[in-house]
């Protein structure tokens, strides 16, 4: 299976490879263009509306500047498949491998995981807006019971809104890379439910997870990805 | 003519609002029928609203509120003043007052109950209707005229109250959930659409209400806040990069754990003691007896002697601390007994005595301020370890992780994590044969006792044998290193013994390496005491030595003298050579040779063992490993572990040697500033290259406190026989910065009488009297005795609380067992209600979020004052439960 992955994986980035300098070089003049012109209320609206930009805005924890970055991190991933205007709003999605690809996420374990919460397929395929609502969870002025449902949410793998033992168990071996003997392991497992289970019916709620995390003295620290 | 001033008033009243509206509904009455005002009153009041709200957005700058304040007192001051006016005008309209006031209360009571129809689904009310009604009104407004103006108003007055008030409950809702859209975990399309649809509303209503200024300034804050945690954000950054080797260590226990991790800790730490004693001596002591002293080769102490000049700068010689750095600001013999040094006048043996006293007084209150905090650090987080495993499994990996190698090395840290926590968690579960274990404690630590007394006699025995040895002449190589050959066996085997040892008694590994600890402690004393016995040996020697000397130079200078004085002249100096005055051996430069060669050595021995056996035997591990015939690196010499004990052990008695020779001999804690900072990375990287992690990873207790024990013992030990060669031996008659004094406390008192006025020297005298340090002393220990006692009373105070607390957590979970059950119960309850309740105000899907969210809130605060009464509440838990039980049943 993961191997399979990485072959895909090879090969796309193999099939984008010569186009996309010379597109994120385009991107990028685009960028620092936006970037001249802010005052001039340049370029911006080639790319989405100022009402679209605002709503963006009510509905992330990002300005302007920062949506505008983020759409062109979200495009250089795939610069032929997302079209450079968003005003009639195309139905484009990226599929799991490129976002999984991007620098803030490929050495996450659980990047699949954050993917396919965040993307509206669930199954790690993400619009733009999948991907703004990603960043916005996961940046820093995001409030703690958000971070907190999303948390729960990754690490919930089976999607039941239970984290059961083997949800526990994944996480643990993606935390450890396998390192610990299964033993080991249910240890673990068993300690983090007898801690965090309230009501004693073996797996974690989300007010289980809640009422834990909030307790959490880096639990804000770490649940943040800057971009 | 009436008429066409109303309907001239109407038209005012529609540009101007509802001011007049007082003074257009008091005349007004008597001229319309009644059936008429019937069939136009719903119009009007709905025409209300849409004028109020015209005039509303003409006017939106003046604050809502103060509209509707206004509104609601305005009429009644309004009707009677304008009434009066209106007696002026029109005579007609006297009459109708007291009939139009009731005719006004039944108007009322019919509109209200439009109203409230009007408030269910004025939602659902579009535009276009109020447009046709608009036009129907403007069709006729001869019709209209003045009596539907006066029923316009009224209703208007109570329309308006209710209403707005609802109208503006429900803007500042949607402007509250415009402001917090992204903070609902929604997708993204949900809350586009959400915000698209409560936009509108705002827009549509805001107007009627005053525009609200909150976005502005809500983006400010938004901006604001951004920047500060940037700024708070980029100064921790800041504030950890000035942390020396953060990094290093990091990576060091992400691997080995945080025991290792805990020992280049303490070294740091030692470092920066070092660091601020190095600025001591240095910036009080050396630099100004090299900038402002006599220079060298003037006076015979600051000469090295004419026998030794011809080898005074050889390798073998220097590398002895003999020839030109034994005669240098580097050793105590150097510095003169001048009271006064260069043009500042700086009392450099003043300095001297000052420097040497504060080293140890810096030392003490640095290591008990540490110490204290760590034991509040301790206290502090008491009950936070009730998560352990939860916070380890869902925050410690950190998402701002984006590159590989910090990747591995989280792994790597989370998994010893992981262990160490397992490891607590394995020692804590175990209980086996409590009886056995004590035998076999009990057992270890006689062994360990008996190989301690046995070493010691051993040592006691050895020296007692050197001196007799010393005595007698041509002795061979063995009897004169035998103290030396003893020691380093013992110290090389009872270290592994102990190990074995101690592996009966099956502690916990951090307590364990504490008890290790504690006794390699208890073994390296006889170390340190047969090395300062031997040294106290040889003060004595010098002393004796040094009274012949004394003699032989007085009476050369006293020949000199007298023969001077036949020549008239008392003052020159004798024209011998500096180089060739007989001199006194110096006992003090002795002492600090002798520690600053037994520093040296111990670098040098720390260097090479790390060399050899780590680094020498990883390789040998490593590559000799393809061509022998078993597995090396499972099998025998394997890898070297890291040796916490007796790393940890080296630097503190290291530490030690530095306190006591650096009276002596200035320069040494130059030697060891460099030798900590060598090690850092020396150590760091041998650790990194050639050693494997523990077998079981244990975590280091979070305040180091025991190695600050061990060090403050040490301290100790090594204050009293400076402490005693200061108070007790009379210094060199001609070197140091005390020479020709009886005793070396003597600058102290020389400074307070030359110096002070006359009322300090007393003052001092007084202070100083044994009368007032006895009681003094006993203050202290009385002092001391009741503070123990409080902390003590606090401590129990503390455990008790923690059993409470423990005890209550457990109930509450017990709680929210019960409750579980029973809020279920409580659902299937509320769903049976909800049907009636839905069938009657359907609202939007949006609101119907926003009132559920708010329905739960005042249930949660409920469930949290409840908690209180939990004992009772569990005892009556079971009862309450099947009662709820047989309530649904019956219910449903």
């Amino acid at each position: 299976m993961l191997k399979e992955e990485r072959e895909f994986l090879a090969v796309f980035n193999f099939s984008y490879l010569n186009i996309q300098p010379s597109c994120k070089d385009k991107g990028k003049e685009q960028w620092d263009k936006n970037q001249d012109s802010e005052t001039e209320m340049g370029n911006k609206q080639t790319i989405f509306t100022p009402e679209q930009l605002d709503a963006y805005q009510d509905c992330t924890f990002f300005t302007r500047k920062e949506i505008l970055r983020l759409f062109y991190r979200y495009r250089d991933l795939a610069p032929q498949l997302v079209p450079l205007s968003y005003i009639n709003k195309p139905d484009v999605k990226l599929p799991y491998e490129l976002i999984g690809s991007m620098a803030e996420l490929k050495d996450n374990p659980f990047r699949q995981r954050i993917a396919e919460v965040f993307s509206e397929d669930g199954e790690g395929n993400m619009t733009l807006d999948d991907f703004l609502d990603m960043f916005s969870v996961l940046s820093e002025m995001a409030p703690r019971d958000l971070k907190a449902y999303y948390a729960f949410k990754i690490y919930d793998f089976n999607n039941d809104d239970y984290i059961c033992k083997s949800d526990l168990e994944k996480t643990v071996n993606k935390l450890t890379r396998n390192e610990l003997t299964p033993e080991e392991v249910s240890l673990v497992c068993d300690k983090v439910i007898d801690e965090a289970d309230q009501d004693n019916d073996g797996k974690l709620s989300v007010e289980d997870f809640q009422h834990m995390i909030v307790r959490a003295p880096d639990f804000l620290s770490t649940f943040h990805i800057r971009i | 003519m009436g008429r066409k001033k109303k309907c001239a008033l109407q038209v005012i009243m529609e540009d101007v609002g509802m001011e007049i509206d007082g003074q257009v509904e008091s005349d007004s009455e008597s001229e319309e029928d009644e059936e008429g005002e019937k069939a136009t009153r719903k119009q009007h009041s709905k025409e209300a609203i849409k004028s109020s709200g015209h005039e509303r957005k003409k006017q939106n700058k003046n604050g809502e509120e103060a509209e509707l304040e206004e509104k609601a007192e305005a009429p009644r001051q309004k009707r009677t003043t304008k009434k009066k006016s209106h007696k002026m005008n029109d005579s007609d309209g006297e009459s109708e007052a007291g009939e139009a006031a009731s005719r006004k209360k039944k108007r009322e009571k019919k509109a209200s109950g439009k109203d409230q129809k009007e408030a269910e689904n004025k939602e659902k009310q579009t535009n276009k209707n109020r447009k046709e009604q608009d036009k129907k009104q403007k069709k006729n407004p001869a019709e209209s005229s003045s009596s539907s103006s006066a029923s316009n108003s009224s209703d208007e007055e109570s329309l308006s109250e209710e209403e707005l008030m609802r109208l503006k409950e429900q803007v500042e809702e949607k402007k509250k959930l415009i402001s917090t859209m992204r903070n609902k975990p929604w997708r993204m399309v949900k809350k586009l659409a959400l915000l698209r649809e409560a936009q509108a509303f705002v827009e549509q209503f805001e107007g009627a209400l005053g525009k609200g200024k909150g976005k502005k300034f809500y983006t400010y804050k938004m901006m604001m806040a951004k920047k500060w945690v940037k700024f708070k954000r980029d100064f921790d950054n800041f504030k950890t990069q000035c942390i020396p080797w953060e990094m290093k260590i990091k990576e060091v226990e992400s691997h080995f754990g945080s025991s290792v991790a805990s020992y280049f800790i303490f070294l740091r730490w030692m470092y920066g003691v070092n660091l601020v004693l190095f600025g001591l001596i240095f910036g009080l002591v050396i630099i100004p007896e090299i900038l402002m002293g006599i220079p060298y080769g003037s006076i015979p102490r600051k000469t090295v002697p004419r026998a030794e000049q011809a080898t005074a700068m050889d390798f073998s010689v220097l590398w002895d601390f003999e020839g030109y750095i034994k005669y240098s600001a580097l050793f105590y013999g150097y510095y003169n007994n001048q009271r006064t040094i260069g043009w500042l006048k700086y009392r450099l043996p003043m300095a001297y005595f000052m420097v040497g006293v504060s080293v140890f007084g810096y030392s003490l209150m640095v290591v008990i301020r540490s110490m204290a905090r760590n034991a509040n650090e301790n206290t502090g987080d008491g009950d936070d370890n009730n998560f352990t495993f939860s916070w380890k499994m869902f925050t410690s990996w950190d998402y701002l992780i984006g590159n590989p190698e910090t990747a591995d090395n989280k792994f790597a840290s989370i998994t010893t994590s992981f262990k160490e926590s397992i490891v607590d968690e394995q020692e804590s579960n175990k209980d086996e044969n409590i009886h056995l274990r004590r035998f076999l404690r009990v057992l270890a630590n006689v062994l360990i006792i008996c190989c301690l007394c046995g070493s010691g006699y051993l040592i006691y025995f050895v020296v007692k044998r050197s001196q007799t040895f010393s005595k007698m002449q041509n002795i061979g190589w063995y009897e004169r290193n035998e103290v030396e050959i003893v020691m380093s066996l013992l110290g090389m085997f009872c270290p592994p013994l102990f190990e074995t040892i101690a592996a009966l008694e099956e502690y916990h590994p951090r307590i364990g390496l504490k008890w290790q600890l504690g006794r390699i402690f208890a073994l390296f004393l006889g170390n340190l005491y047969t090395f300062l016995l031997a040294l106290m040996d040889d003060v004595n020697e010098k002393l004796t030595e040094e009274v012949v000397i004394k003699n032989i130079t007085h009476w050369t200078l006293l020949s000199y003298y007298n023969s001077s004085a036949m020549n008239d002249s008392a003052v020159i100096p004798p024209p011998i050579d500096p180089a060739d005055m007989p001199r006194g051996p110096c006992w003090e430069t002795t002492v600090g040779i002798e520690f600053v060669r037994l520093t040296v050595s111990d670098i040098l021995v720390t260097y090479v063992t790390i060399l050899v056996g780590d680094f020498m035997r990883a390789c040998f591990v490593r590559f000799v490993n393809y061509c022998w015939c078993w597995d090396l690196e499972a099998g025998f010499p394997s890898y070297a572990e890291f040796d916490i004990s007796g790393n940890v052990l080296g630097l503190i008695f290291n530490q030690g040697m530095i306190w006591m020779g650096s009276f002596y001999a200035p320069g040494l804690v130059g030697i060891n500033v460099l030798r900590l900072l060598t090690s850092m990375y020396f150590q760091c990287w041998a650790v990194m290259s050639s050693n494997v992690p523990h077998e079981r990873v244990f975590k280091a207790s979070k305040s180091n406190n025991f190695y600050m024990g061990l060090l403050l013992l040490i301290l100790f030990l090594s204050l009293l026989p400076v402490a005693y060669t200061i108070m007790s031996l009379p210094p060199s008659f001609d070197c140091g910065p005390f020479s020709g004094k009886k005793r070396m406390y003597d600058v102290i008192q020389e400074t307070i009488k030359q110096d002070f006025p006359l009322f300090i020297a007393k003052i001092f005298s007084y202070v100083a009297n044994p009368g007032l340090i006895i009681p003094a002393v006993l203050l202290m220990v009385l002092a001391i005795y009741y503070l123990n006692a409080v902390a003590e009373a606090y401590q129990h105070a503390n455990t008790e609380l923690k059993k409470k607390m423990q005890m209550q957590r457990d109930e509450e979970k017990n709680k929210r067992n019960n409750k579980a059950m029973t809020s279920s119960a409580m659902q299937d309850l509320d769903h049976s209600l909800d049907p009636s309740a839905k069938s009657v105000s359907q609202p939007k899907p949006a609101e119907e979020q926003i009132r559920l969210y708010q329905k739960k809130q005042p249930c949660r605060e409920r469930s949290k004052k409840q908690q209180p009464h939990q004992l009772w509440e569990r005892r009556n838990a079971c009862t309450t439960t099947t009662l709820c039980d047989d309530n649904t049943t019956t219910k449903a």
